[in-house]
């Protein structure tokens, strides 16, 4: 039904039955966050095919894991950048410089929201509440890597690095 | 006033991220409260009346008393039970749990087994916001040291309590930081949250019986354990037991999280962030974003506790704290915040899910100079027309601030919609603190 391109890696796999051995035996379908987070983090972003893949892993139906990567907004269903930056624009950070702090990204990398530069490195998009209001302003690397008091000369540090 | 801290006692924000291994929190007493239950056998039961005892109140934003709700786990029930801890904070404003979890995190867990051993479960999990992927890592790190130390497993420092505990992590959902949305979330669903009753004490995890708290409120058992409920109430005030952790952000000199004993009189708070950073004081919301929000002058004149800011019209919630000063078009900060009501509407019930949008597509016209006069009775009749008719307290989240910002800042609504332009002048709005909305989707018509 797929291909081999879509199977996980056996890393993976190994990964996910761990996920797997944290619930009872016949709750597997618990896992199916922690191995769709894990099949974005090898493939780059979930393709309906992975996503099926990762359904069949866990004897569960295709369209109820396709439901959850659709449900929660880490998950990306289209191809993004080498590198997404996802900004906080809410409230709280606003108040402290997140809002301007888009605006330099923006500016910078020559792209909106939801969009990614030409080159493919980067994608930029608006975060809400990433849950570190006090650090503000805040934006995320790649889901995982937080970045904390993101001035703007902190932010031009940051893209030099990844850039390297 | 007592000054104790019994959550982030001992630890430095400096040096907190080298200080959270087991060893270090056995060198600051803990699992000494599990030890102590072990040891010398108290009862379960004992060990739910005294966190009854204590008042403590539940930390994510509800206030339900804590050993009331482990006291509706059914006694005789045949098969599994489970402990589920919430570290999805994802309200704006609310960033208190991090400090917990990457500073100490053993004291959630012990706080959590001891809920265990009072309800009789073996297996707990803890669904962490899946944004700050390294407290989930942490606290996977932390199990591996309570499982090593025998703290975690079967036959705990050889009783007959067994106890397994797992973390599970979300992946950006504000909704699962509502109880039965976790709980759907964690069965590896939508989540989207449940019709109560049942409540999760009868029908909680995989159907079973859970207690499930904030994190905060599990950390402040052990304590209670130690010391006794009726000093944790001392440490507060009646009916309000124990300290709180507030984070505060927005307009102030030092954002961060701060641990005061409840009933702490607002300026308190205020000074030990430094003050305002550059502006006079103008607004609050003082329990996460979906609480009220209030002006300066009644803000000044509540002390934090559930039932001082109830009073004042507003709620405690999780203890966020949003402070604001003179720069802010209150009118841009609700759009901002409807936004994000509109974007994290679970859709599954219809007055949320079209509600959301009617809101914030009737504040951002105001704020874009195309409001009408009988926009402000729109607002109402929405608000009107979500709240108490929707499955989970998001619905009523979403309308207690525009309710609360058209009320206590009416004018400035009004002059938008007369003038097409901002109460606050824009040289006033401070460069660097600017809010706007960039929707990743528009509501339709």
């Amino acid at each position: 039904m797929w291909t081999d391109n879509n199977m996980l890696s056996q890393d993976t796999l190994k990964k996910i039955d761990r996920e797997i051995a944290k619930y009872p035996a016949d709750q597997k379908q618990s896992a199916v966050m922690a191995a769709l987070a894990l099949a974005q983090e090898e493939k780059g972003w979930l393709a309906k095919e992975t996503i099926a893949c990762v359904a069949e892993y866990l004897d569960m139906p295709p369209m109820a894991a396709y439901e959850v990567a659709t449900f929660y907004n880490m998950y990306d269903l289209a191809p993004v950048g080498k590198y997404k930056l996802t900004v906080c624009t809410n409230l709280p950070c606003a108040l402290s410089g997140g809002v301007h702090v888009a605006d330099y990204l923006k500016q910078k990398l020559g792209v909106d929201f939801n969009e990614t530069t030409a080159d493919g490195m980067f994608t930029l998009k608006q975060g809400e509440c990433l849950g570190v209001c006090g650090d503000a302003p805040v934006m995320l690397v790649n889901n995982r890597r937080l970045c904390s008091y993101m001035a703007t000369e902190e932010i031009d540090k940051l893209l030099a690095e990844l850039k390297s | 006033m007592s000054t104790q801290q019994i959550l982030l006692a001992g630890l430095d924000p400096k040096t907190g991220d080298q200080t959270w291994h087991l060893a270090d929190y056995v060198k600051r007493g803990g699992y000494a409260a599990l030890k102590k239950i072990l040891s010398e056998n108290i009862s379960p039961e004992a060990v739910i009346n005294e966190v009854k005892k204590s008042a403590l109140r539940g930390r994510g934003g509800a206030g339900f008393p804590a050993g009331l709700k482990w006291g509706f786990i059914p006694k005789n029930y045949q098969g599994p039970r489970y402990i589920c801890c919430n570290t999805d904070e994802g309200e704006p404003g609310t960033f208190k749990d991090r400090d917990l979890m990457r500073f100490n995190p053993h004291q959630v867990i012990e706080g959590m087994i001891i809920a265990g051993y009072a309800v009789g479960s073996e297996r707990g999990y803890n669904y962490i916001h899946g944004e700050v992927w390294s407290l989930y890592k942490r606290f996977e790190e932390a199990l591996d040291e309570a499982r090593a130390a025998g703290f975690l497993g079967q036959k705990i420092l050889g009783s007959n309590f067994n106890f397994e505990l797992f973390a599970h992590h979300g992946y950006g959902a504000y909704v699962c930081g509502e109880e039965t949305g976790l709980l759907e979330s964690i069965e590896g669903k939508k989540g989207q949250p449940r019709y109560k009753p049942p409540f999760p004490a009868n029908f909680g995890l995989y159907g079973r019986p859970t207690v499930i708290n904030n994190t905060e409120t599990f950390a402040a058992v052990p304590w209670i354990i130690i010391n006794g409920g009726e000093k944790y109430l001392e440490l507060g005030k009646p009916n309000n037991g124990g300290t709180k952790l507030f984070s505060v952000s927005g307009h102030v000199v030092k954002p961060g999280v701060y641990e005061v004993p409840m009933g702490t009189p607002f300026p308190v708070l205020l000074e030990m962030c430094g003050g305002m950073r550059n502006g006079k004081l103008k607004a609050v919301i003082p329990g996460g974003s979906s609480a009220p929000v209030l002006p300066a002058d009644i803000m000044m004149d509540c002390t934090l506790d559930y039932d001082s800011i109830a009073k004042a019209g507003s709620m405690l919630g999780s203890g966020a704290v949003i402070v604001m000063d003179e720069s802010v078009c209150m009118v841009k900060a609700l759009e901002r915040l409807s936004y994000f009501y509109f974007e994290e509407s679970c859709g599954q019930c219809t007055p949320c899910r079209e509600g959301t949008g009617w809101l914030y597509r009737v504040v951002h016209r105001i704020e874009h100079g195309q409001g009408k006069p009988e926009d402000m009775e729109l607002l109402n009749s929405v608000t009107n027309n979500i709240m108490g008719r929707t499955i989970c307290a998001l619905g009523d989240a979403a309308a207690m601030p525009v309710r609360s910002f058209t009320k206590h800042f009416k004018s400035e609504f009004e002059y938008h919609i007369e003038n097409k332009k901002c109460l606050v002048p824009p040289e006033v709005q401070r460069e660097g603190s600017r809010i706007y909305v960039t929707p990743n989707r528009v509501p339709s018509c």
